[in-house]
């Protein structure tokens, strides 16, 4: 199992790729995959039982992205975790690639064709509802957006959730504060949202996102309630890691230009010089 | 053919300068203002949007209650989302119900070709077409563009308008007449007529100019509402060539085709007949401009199914 420290070298990896294979394509969504880079790194590395080799196992834990667009980080995690070569991901948005703008189940690793928003829900909630009738000890977790919230299929699934006592479905909510027109809560505000999903019958934490430790504390702890499913407020910054692109509305899908790119990944090179230093002093 | 700007383009401005003159004119959003060209309409008139979120079901059902309540309102999302997550809302409390919206389905197509078939709209055409009482525009270029958003709020009935966001030529002379239902000749032929929707009119007259070249008299009708369909201009062009080729960035099934296919059937039209648009098979992904050439909807493409039909052995 990685170490802590090793995983928080990899969080800052796998946002230089991210960046890399965005310039490369010349499109993407760089906002909303470095913000959710650490979640992803913490679920493949640490808490989901899926492999290569154990992707075709009916009893595999399932991840479903429901927020597709940040498919630039999905497709690093997975290549890093062995389900394709890592130059695979060179061909992202290329004519005929499998490596499109979001996750299709043409490319290894992947369970669901997602993309359009409000849809990752009612699959994971189905998927566990199948685990439950089949008395398999698989668990399904998903991934949304903030802004993905106000689509209507979510709070639908969220009632089948709890009326289901789905406690082997953990949501995990990207709340990153920002989606394409601006702030969530000035676009369309959506708290409380804590006593929402509560009302709705959840268990519910709040934990930092970009943390790699209290992600780690957080899915340890999973399910957080017998016979609730489990839900995961990710407090996040969009853009994560990169000074000019964290918390910048206008990110969402900006591509880096050339000498942006450089900035980019000095800033990325100075956190990991800065990582494996305070490394070698504990 | 002199290039203009993108469709969705000429959109936001007409939006802007019609929604100045007129404040009952709302925009309805879903997330979706900078997609839709309307961040100057959003600061010039922040009282004339309506935003509601990610959630595209709301925005048709919120659209048709403003609607009723006397507003001209403009309901603006990706084709691909508001035409297939809200297509219940469009039936019953658009069409059905008879409130007056203006669906805007934007990025149309496969305009957001690289980012997967969640994103394209290839069976829009074919949905609605099946929904009574609600009109189907595909604008080719700006003027098209401009003159259906004003026909539009002009027309107190459901409508449905798509179209892409690739910088279009002008295909049209400013003093051309444009009516909703009403088809424009673009160029008479004796041999083949393009009857095209949307974008592709640009392909079908690049081909026209090929064919010509070779001989052949060809014709170029843009269809730009493919529902009411323009029987008459239809019916007209097979009378005067021997093929008719329909061209469409929409699936085979359900589109300008399959209209076209119904009128000429019906009545047993004696014309040689094509449907050329993208088949039902998972859609290879790429730019638009590299999906229109896989699938054929390029000038030479267009020619050589004319040629095929004509059942002339001349290369392209
Ligand atoms: C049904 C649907 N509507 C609209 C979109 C277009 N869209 C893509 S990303 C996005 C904003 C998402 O914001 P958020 O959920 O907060 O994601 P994040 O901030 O993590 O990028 C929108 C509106 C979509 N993909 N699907
Ligand atoms: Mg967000």
């Amino acid at each position: 199992m990685y170490s802590l420290q090793e995983l928080e070298q990899k969080s800052i990896e796998y946002r230089k790729t991210v960046l890399r294979i965005i310039v490369q394509a010349n499109a993407g969504h760089t906002g909303g995959s470095l913000s959710c880079v650490d979640i992803l790194n913490v679920l493949y590395n640490r808490v989901l039982n899926v492999s290569p080799a154990t992707f075709g196992d009916p009893n595999r834990d399932r991840y479903i992205q429901s927020k597709g667009h940040s498919v630039e980080a999905l497709f690093t995690v997975l290549a890093d975790v062995g389900f394709y070569a890592e130059s695979e991901l060179d061909t992202l948005g290329r004519f005929g690639s499998h490596f499109i703008g979001h996750p299709t189940r043409k490319v290894p690793g992947i369970e669901q064709n997602t993309g359009a928003l409000g849809h990752g829900l009612p699959l994971a909630v189905g998927t566990a509802l199948a685990a439950k009738l089949d008395d398999r000890s698989y668990r399904v977790f998903t991934l949304l957006g903030d802004g993905e919230l106000t689509e209507g299929s979510n709070w639908e699934a969220s009632m089948a959730a709890a009326h289901y006592k789905l406690d082997n479905l953990v949501v995990i909510v990207d709340r990153n504060g920002l989606q394409i027109s601006g702030p969530t809560e000035e676009v369309n505000g959506l708290e409380p949202l804590t006593a929402k999903f509560e009302a709705f019958g959840y268990a519910v934490r709040e934990v930092n996102g970009n943390s790699i430790p209290d992600l780690v504390a957080c899915f340890d702890q999973v399910p957080f309630a017998p016979g609730k499913p489990s839900l995961v407020i990710a407090k996040t910054i969009k853009g994560r890691g990169v000074s000019f692109i964290e918390n910048a509305v206008a990110w969402h899908h900006h591509v880096p230009n050339a000498d942006e790119y450089a900035v980019a990944l000095q800033e990325l090179n100075q956190a990991e010089e800065a990582l494996l230093e305070a490394q070698s002093w504990s | 053919m002199e290039l203009g700007r993108p469709n969705l383009e000429e959109f936001g401005a007409t939006l802007l300068e019609m929604g100045r003159q007129n404040p009952d004119l709302l925009v309805v959003t879903s997330d979706s203002r900078g997609s839709g060209k309307l961040g100057p309409f959003a600061k010039a008139l922040p009282k004339q949007i309506v935003e509601v979120g990610i959630a595209e079901q709301n925005l048709v059902g919120v659209s048709a209650g403003l609607a009723s309540a006397g507003k001209i309102v403009f309901a603006v999302s990706p084709a691909c989302f508001l035409t297939t997550r809200s297509l219940e809302q469009i039936k019953n409390d658009v069409a059905y119900s008879d409130n007056p919206v203006s669906l805007i389905g934007i990025s149309a197509g496969v305009s957001y070709g690289a980012l997967g078939s969640t994103h394209h709209s290839l069976h829009d055409f074919a949905a609605l077409r099946a929904t009574n009482n609600i009109s189907i525009v595909a604008p080719a270029d700006n003027f098209e563009t401009r003159a259906a958003i004003y026909a539009a709020a002009a027309h107190p009935k459901p409508i449905y308008i798509r179209f892409g966001k690739r910088p279009m030529p002008h295909l049209h002379a400013p003093d051309t007449q444009f009516e909703i239902g009403k088809a424009i000749t673009l160029a008479e032929g004796t041999d083949v007529t393009f009857v095209a929707t949307g974008e592709p009119v640009v392909q079908a007259m690049q081909a026209r100019a090929l064919l010509e070249a070779q001989g052949v008299s060809c014709g170029v009708i843009s269809m730009h509402t493919v529902k009411p369909l323009d029987e008459e201009a239809l019916l007209n062009a097979a009378a005067h060539s021997r093929v008719i080729i329909t061209v469409e960035e929409h699936s085979v099934f359900g589109g300008l085709g399959s209209a076209c296919a119904e009128v000429l059937m019906q009545v047993g039209a004696d014309v040689r007949f094509k449907i050329v648009g993208i088949p039902d098979e998972y859609t290879i992904t790429g730019s638009q401009v590299e999906i229109f050439n896989y699938y054929g909807i390029t000038p030479e493409g267009l020619a050589e199914q004319a040629q095929a039909l004509l059942g002339s052995a001349v290369a392209v």
